[in-house]
């Protein structure tokens, strides 16, 4: 039979980041996500950790785990904040692995080592102003002129692309035409600081308020020609499969929030009175916390599945997007139940679960909305 | 090259509820999460830099049930090099000195050990003697309540910090035991590559006969002390509120003097 319990690696290590989380960024981030700040100190001790290398191997300066670790990681994080733990996950699922998966030796050794210890973040950009589920759509294009590749459009929402330490922005971009007519589509690395290169003003968002969101503007950026990440040409493979792999990690922070929602919810009932009674002696409380513990529960047993597959090495696409479809919707449904359960406590900003409700949202959205997961199924099942 | 001893004990957690068993009045280890304390991993923490600094190798020494490998493997994970483990049915119970000449007998088993570094204090029984007994029994000089330490070449200094006192520069030449409180440093997370090289690191685990003691010292019945009834803490009074009518500020030091707090 297969056993469901985590390996002493794995368990020591959600230990450690579940001992930080509560120790280090639960005291703090409530200030950073009230004035919207990037948290540079707690990104600096999670690099000190060596949670930006987990499953890079030791070679480029990584921990020599693998992906499965670094979701351990995310959902412990995410049990506290989700925004410290997406910025840990597109810096390493979208800003260093698509350097390690498809770099040269000498890209991956020109960037990985910093990207591992987190002195450094990098970040993906797919997602333009146009439209970002229809990635084919692609308009920003680059042309090879002199050497160099020459980069105009824009991009959105580009997680980790404006911090005081993003090292570069990996940017996909219309090369040419295929053979066949449709557009060559590659991916190129944009050094911050290029000429040409502008990251926008942060967006004001309506969660993850301490995750770092730009736009970017490209107009004339020239970049050298070796700065092509992979094959020319393959780019929209690239990210296809880069985002399979994100969506598990975007589902074990689903399953993390879902999870701080039944403990913050566990806390203040044994606390909270009204009619003479705890209101965890409510049964239609009970029921609601029973259920938030259901979803938590299915939703990791979803992503483990989908990790241990992809680890195993056998096509993961479909359950893939089955956990991350899985997780949002337990973390939306638990994040609503649980600001229920809180009252008008849970209206207010000081108590973590009106946190959860903000941050929830973006997890049917970032990384493939829920339709795309939904058109992955069902196109993986044949129809 | 200096030999660290760096000594360990698992204890409860603290962040979930603490009890003692009906039956004997010894912790109920059952009933809690058990860690590393938090004032070892500073103890780990402090050694390591000493390692890190110069040269040296640092040792774990626990006494404690079979399942304070958990502990052993978090201080190993840390990058200490090596642990030995006393574990042994009769400890169960232990007061604090026998549990101290158990470790000083352990401490005896390893080669030329420069310095032992230990907590001032456990956070579970709070005895706080410890260190001092393993000192005496070992003839070490003993170096308590450190919030700074520094080796340099053969001699050790701190600077010791208690209520009373207040601070007090000592200095001893090795080899020599320190105690250090909760100022010391802040201890670092294990790593993930650390966490996979402790499984590979040598643990050494010995009975109470290992190391020459007679299973009659130790134990529960052997205690000096006996624990004859506990009871919870009383749950936490609502404070007293001071509703401000222009009198607030000599109301608020009416009571501070009533509690000889000014
Ligand atoms: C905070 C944040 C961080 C982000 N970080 C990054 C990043 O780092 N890098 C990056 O590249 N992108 C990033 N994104 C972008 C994100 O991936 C996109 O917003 C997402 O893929 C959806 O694209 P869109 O916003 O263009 O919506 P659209 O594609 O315009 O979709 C609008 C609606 O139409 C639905 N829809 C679209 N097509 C279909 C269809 N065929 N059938 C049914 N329904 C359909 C969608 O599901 C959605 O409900 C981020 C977004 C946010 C908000």
């Amino acid at each position: 039979m297969i056993d469901f319990r985590l390996d002493s690696d794995y368990e020591d290590l959600r230990k450690t980041v579940e001992d930080f989380a509560r120790s280090e960024v639960a005291p703090v981030i409530g200030e950073y996500y009230e004035h919207e700040r990037f948290p540079y100190d707690l990104v600096a001790q999670m690099g000190r950790m060596g949670l930006f290398g987990l499953p890079f191997p030791e070679s480029y300066g990584g921990m020599g785990g693998d992906y499965f670790a670094l979701c351990v990681a995310l959902e412990e994080l995410a049990r506290v904040d989700s925004s410290v733990a997406i910025t840990l996950e597109a810096g390493v699922s979208l800003g260093a692995m698509p350097i390690y998966r498809f770099g040269t030796d000498e890209q991956r050794r020109q960037w990985l080592p910093r990207l591992c210890s987190g002195e450094m973040l990098g970040a993906f950009g797919l997602t333009e102003p146009g439209g970002g589920s229809d990635a084919g759509a692609t308009v920003t294009s680059a042309t090879a002129r002199d050497g160099e590749w020459v980069i105009n459009g824009s991009k959105a929402f580009i997680t980790n692309s404006g911090t005081d330490i993003t090292g570069f922005v990996t940017v996909t971009a219309v090369t040419g035409t295929k053979a066949g007519g449709g557009k060559e589509i590659s991916t190129i690395i944009v050094p911050s600081g290029t000429p040409g290169f502008t990251v926008d003003a942060k967006y004001s968002k309506v969660g993850w308020n301490c995750s770092d969101t730009h736009g970017l503007a490209f107009s004339d950026v020239r970049v050298p020609e070796e700065n092509l990440l992979g094959t020319r040409g393959k780019g929209y493979n690239q990210f296809l499969s880069i985002l399979d792999e994100g969506r598990i990690a975007i589902a074990a922070i689903g399953v993390g929030l879902a999870q701080g929602c039944v403990d913050e919810c566990l806390r203040y009932v044994a606390e909270r009175e009204a009619f003479g009674h705890k209101i965890g002696d409510f049964q239609a409380i009970q029921f609601k916390v029973a259920d938030m513990e259901s979803r938590t529960h299915t939703a990791r047993l979803a992503y483990y599945a989908a990790a241990s597959k992809m680890l195993r090495g056998e096509p993961f696409k479909r359950e893939a997007a089955i956990a991350k479809l899985t997780s949002s919707n337990a973390a939306m449904d638990n994040a609503r139940e649980a600001t229920q359960i809180f009252g008008g406590y849970g209206f207010m900003n000081e108590f973590p679960v009106g946190r959860f409700y903000r941050d929830a949202k973006i997890l049917e959205v970032g990384e493939g909305t829920s339709e795309v997961q939904r058109m992955l199924i069902a196109r993986d099942l044949g129809l | 090259m200096t030999n660290i001893v760096v000594l360990v004990k698992q204890v409860p957690d603290t962040y979930s509820e603490r009890k003692l068993t009906e039956t004997d009045h010894t912790l109920d280890r059952e009933s809690a999460d058990a860690v590393l304390d938090e004032i070892n991993e500073r103890a780990v923490e402090e050694a390591l830099k000493i390692k890190e600094a110069g040269e040296g190798e640092v040792t774990v020494l626990c006494v404690g049930p079979d399942r304070a490998t958990d502990a052993i493997r978090k201080a190993l994970s840390m990058g200490a090099d090596k642990a030995v483990h006393v574990s042994d049915e009769a400890l169960h119970g232990s007061d604090l000195v026998a549990t101290s000449r158990v470790i000083a007998a352990a401490i005896g088993k390893l080669d030329s050990v420069d310095l032992v570094i230990a907590g001032n204090e456990a956070s579970d029984g709070r005895g706080g003697a410890v260190p001092a007994v393993v000192a005496e029994l070992l003839g070490l000089p003993q170096l308590t309540h450190a919030h700074h330490l520094a080796v340099e070449g053969s001699t050790v200094k701190v600077d010791r910090e208690t209520a009373d006192e207040g601070i007090t520069h000592l200095e001893a030449n090795l080899p020599a035991l320190v105690s250090v409180t909760e100022k010391i440093n802040e201890p670092r997370y294990p790593s993930f590559k650390g966490i996979m090289a402790a499984k590979k690191k040598p643990v050494e685990t010995y009975t109470v006969a290992d190391l020459g003691i007679d299973a009659g010292e130790v134990g529960l019945t052997n205690a000096w002390s006996a624990v004859q009834s506990a009871s919870p803490k009383p749950p936490r009074q609502a404070g007293e509120r001071v509703e401000d009518d222009g009198e607030g500020g000599t109301k608020i030091a009416e009571y501070l003097v009533g509690q000889k707090l000014v």
